[in-house]
C-alpha cells in the first residue's frame, strides 16, 4: 500500500465540506505558510521538494515560480488549469469534486508566495456541475476568515475566482489558457515573453496544473525534504493516475512512483488485470499525445529491466523504445483493440482541437486523419504508411505550441510499434472491415486467471 | 426582443465584477454560456450581438469566439441534447455501439434533431470521464457507463420531463 498524500482524507464523510476538512487537519499547511514562513521559505521548500508539474510537462514547480517578474506597482496572477481534456485524464476532476478544499489551500499558499491577490480557476465548460462545488468551498472558505481581505489577520489579500472555458483542448496549454481567459479565441501566444513575464492582461502570471496546486499542501505540511523522499530520484513525491480502457477497475489512483507497470495493472490494490482474461496488447501511459507501448516494452524497458511508474524509468529509451509519464493518464488496450483503429481516433481527435493557427498543425492533423480513415476503411495504400510517417514528422517541432507535437507523436508511435497491424490492414482489408485483427504483440506476464470451476 | 432577466443580468454584472477595469471582455465566454442557457440553447446572431452590447464589445468579437469553442451551438437544437464522447478511451469501451444504438432509437443521425425536436445527437470528443465510460453529456451533467438500456432510461426520462 503506497503512501498517499492527496487522496488520504478522500473517503472520510463529508471532506468535500469546510468543516470537515478543518476536523481533518485542512488549512493547517495554509496556516502554517501565512502565519510563519515566508513567501521565500515557501518558495524553498517547493524547490527542495522536488514538485513537477501534474499536468503533463513535468516542469519543477519551484523553479516556474521563481522566473515570474516583480515589477513594481503590477499585480501579479496565479491561474489554476482545470482545463482538464487530455483523453484518458481525469484525475483533476476527481480532486475538484471531492476535495475542492484542498485545492482551495493550495491555491492560498501558492497566491501567497507569489504575491498574487486574485487567482482564477479556468475550468473546463463541460465539468459544468463542478463551478458549483467550487463556488461553494470558496464561499465557506471566505466565511471562515481563510479568502477575501486580510487572510486570519495576516494583512495578506485572495479572491479566488472560477471561470468555465467554451470547449476547447488547446486552453489547457498555458497561453491559450490565458487567452480564453481573456475572452478572447484560445489561440496560443508565441513564447516569449512568458507567462511569468507577460501573462494575464500583460501581467505576470503562473499557470499551474489542480494537481501540482493541490500537491502544495501536503509539502508544507511534512516539508519539502520529507516529500522529496517519497518516490524515486526526480520523480519525488506522490501522482494521481487515472486509469481506463481495458481494466476491471477503472478509476483515480494515487502512487508514490515506486511501483512497476505491471503492478500497477495487474495488482488489486490498482487496476485488477484485464477482464475477461483477455491478454494486454498496448497501453498508453499518460494521456493520448504520450507514445503507445506494445506490452512487452511496457513492461520491461529495453535493457531489460522491469518498467516501473515514474518519470524517468517511462521516459527510458527514449521515443524508440520509451514513452512519457505525462498527464497520468492510464489507457489499457487488450488484445482485441486495433491500434490502427485507436490511432485513428486519437488523430480525429486532435484535428478537431487543433486551433487552426499553424499551417503544419491545421492542414497535417486533417491530412493524419483522412489516410487514417482509409486504411481503416480498407482502401489504404503501402504507401499510405511512409506518407503517414512523413506528415507527421514535418508537423512536429513546427508549431507554436505542442498541440502539434501531441498529434504527431501518438501516429509515430503506433507506426514505429505496431508498423505490422498497418500494413495487414492494408494487405487485408476485407478482414480489417470486419474487425478481425488477427495481430497482437503481447507479453503476458502473468498467466491467464483460470475460471474457477 | 433579446433581453436577460434581471436575475440573469445581476448575474452578468457579478460575473464582470471578477476582473480588473477595462477587461470586461473576460466576461465573455461566461456570459455566452448564460445566453446559451437563456436563449433556447443556441447563440443567433441577435444573441451575439445582445452579448456584445452587453459587455461593450464589437459583435465580430463575441462571433469569433462563439465559432472558435465547441460548447456554442450555432444552430438551433432540440430541447434535448445528447453529446456522445466518441474519442479512444469511450471507443475502446463501446461508444461506437452507444452511437449507433442512439441513432437506431430515434431514427436520426449525428447532427441531426427529431421532428418532435425534442432530441439532438451529437458526437464530441473526450470530456474527460475515460474512467466511466462510455459516455454522454445531457444539459450540465454527465451520464456514465452507458449501455442501451441506461440509454433507453435517459430518453424515457427526458420524454416524461417534457410531458411527452
Amino acid at each position: 500500500m503506497g503512501r498517499k498524500l492527496l487522496l488520504d482524507k478522500a473517503h472520510i464523510e463529508g471532506i468535500r465540506y469546510y468543516d470537515v476538512y478543518r476536523k481533518n487537519g485542512g488549512y493547517a499547511a495554509a496556516e502554517k505558510a501565512l502565519k510563519s514562513m515566508t513567501t521565500d521559505q515557501v518558495l524553498d521548500e517547493v524547490k527542495k521538494s522536488g514538485l513537477r508539474g501534474r499536468g503533463g510537462a513535468g516542469f519543477p514547480t519551484g523553479l516556474k515560480w521563481s522566473f515570474i517578474a516583480k515589477p513594481e506597482g503590477v499585480p501579479r496572477y496565479l491561474v489554476c488549469n482545470a482545463d482538464e481534456s487530455e483523453p484518458g485524464t481525469f484525475k483533476d476532476r476527481y480532486l475538484m469534486e471531492f476535495l475542492p478544499h484542498l485545492l482551495i489551500e493550495g491555491l492560498l499558499i501558492s497566491s501567497y508566495t507569489l504575491g498574487a491577490n486574485s487567482t482564477y480557476i479556468y475550468i473546463r465548460g463541460e465539468y459544468a456541475w463542478i463551478p458549483d462545488i467550487l463556488e461553494e468551498a470558496i464561499a465557506e472558505a471566505k466565511k471562515n476568515g481563510w479568502l477575501g481581505k486580510n487572510i486570519q489577520g495576516t494583512g495578506f489579500d485572495l479572491e479566488i475566482y472560477v471561470q468555465r472555458g467554451g470547449g476547447a483542448y488547446i486552453c489547457g496549454e498555458e497561453t491559450a489558457l490565458i487567452e480564453s481567459l481573456e475572452g478572447k479565441r484560445g489561440n496560443p501566444r508565441l513564447k516569449p515573453p512568458f507567462p511569468a513575464v507577460k501573462g494575464l492582461w500583460q501581467s505576470p502570471t503562473v499557470v499551474n496544473n489542480v494537481e501540482t496546486l493541490a500537491a502544495v499542501v501536503p509539502i508544507i505540511n511534512i516539508g519539502g525534504e520529507e516529500y522529496a523522499k517519497i518516490g524515486v530520484g526526480k520523480s519525488t513525491g506522490t501522482k494521481l493516475i487515472s486509469a481506463c480502457g481495458n481494466i476491471n477497475k477503472p478509476g483515480v489512483y494515487e502512487i508514490d512512483m515506486t511501483i512497476s507497470v505491471e503492478e500497477f495493472i495487474y495488482s488489486e490494490e490498482y487496476c485488477g488485470g484485464i477482464p475477461n482474461g483477455k491478454r494486454l496488447k498496448a497501453c498508453i501511459p499518460g494521456g493520448s499525445s504520450v507514445p503507445i507501448l506494445p506490452a512487452n516494452l511496457l513492461l520491461t524497458t529495453a535493457k531489460g529491466e522491469k518498467r516501473m511508474m515514474n518519470y524517468e524509468s517511462l521516459n527510458d529509451g527514449g521515443f524508440a523504445t520509451g514513452t512519457m509519464m505525462g498527464s497520468g493518464g492510464f489507457i489499457v488496450l487488450d488484445e482485441d483493440q486495433c491500434v490502427v483503429r485507436h490511432t485513428l481516433s486519437l488523430a480525429r481527435f486532435y484535428h478537431h482541437e487543433s486551433c487552426g493557427q499553424c499551417s503544419p498543425c491545421r492542414e497535417g492533423t486533417g491530412w493524419m486523419k483522412r489516410v487514417l480513415l482509409n486504411i481503416e476503411n480498407g482502401k489504404g495504400k503501402m504507401s499510405d504508411i511512409d506518407l503517414l510517417w512523413d506528415i507527421q514528422r514535418k508537423i512536429e517541432g513546427n508549431t507554436i505550441c505542442p498541440l502539434g507535437d501531441a498529434a504527431a507523436w501518438p501516429v509515430a508511435a503506433a507506426i514505429r510499434h505496431f508498423r505490422d497491424e498497418f500494413e495487414w490492414h492494408i494487405t487485408h482489408p476485407e478482414e480489417a472491415l470486419k474487425r478481425n485483427f488477427g495481430l497482437a504483440h503481447y507479453a503476458d506476464p502473468l498467466p491467464v486467471p483460470q475460471p474457477v470451476a | 426582443m433579446i433581453q436577460f432577466s434581471e436575475e440573469k443580468l445581476n448575474k452578468v454584472k457579478e460575473i464582470m465584477a471578477r476582473y480588473p477595469e477595462g477587461k470586461q471582455k473576460s466576461a465573455l465566454i461566461p456570459v455566452l454560456h448564460l445566453a446559451q442557457e437563456a436563449f433556447g440553447g443556441w447563440l443567433s446572431s441577435d444573441t451575439m450581438d445582445y452579448v456584445a452590447s452587453l459587455l461593450q464589445i464589437t459583435n465580430i468579437e463575441v462571433y469569433e469566439v462563439a465559432t472558435f469553442y465547441s460548447m456554442f451551438n450555432l444552430q438551433p437544437v432540440g430541447k434535448y441534447l445528447f453529446e456522445v464522447c466518441q474519442t479512444g478511451p469511450c471507443m475502446v469501451n463501446g461508444s461506437d455501439q452507444i452511437i449507433d444504438y442512439i441513432k437506431q432509437k430515434l431514427g436520426i443521425g449525428v447532427g441531426e434533431t427529431t421532428p418532435d425536436g425534442l432530441f439532438t445527437l451529437k458526437t464530441v470528443e473526450c470530456l474527460g470521464a475515460c474512467g466511466y465510460a462510455p459516455m454522454m453529456q445531457l444539459g450540465k451533467h454527465y451520464r456514465e457507463h452507458l449501455t442501451p438500456a441506461k440509454v433507453d432510461a435517459i430518453i424515457d426520462e427526458c420524454r416524461a420531463k417534457a410531458g411527452n
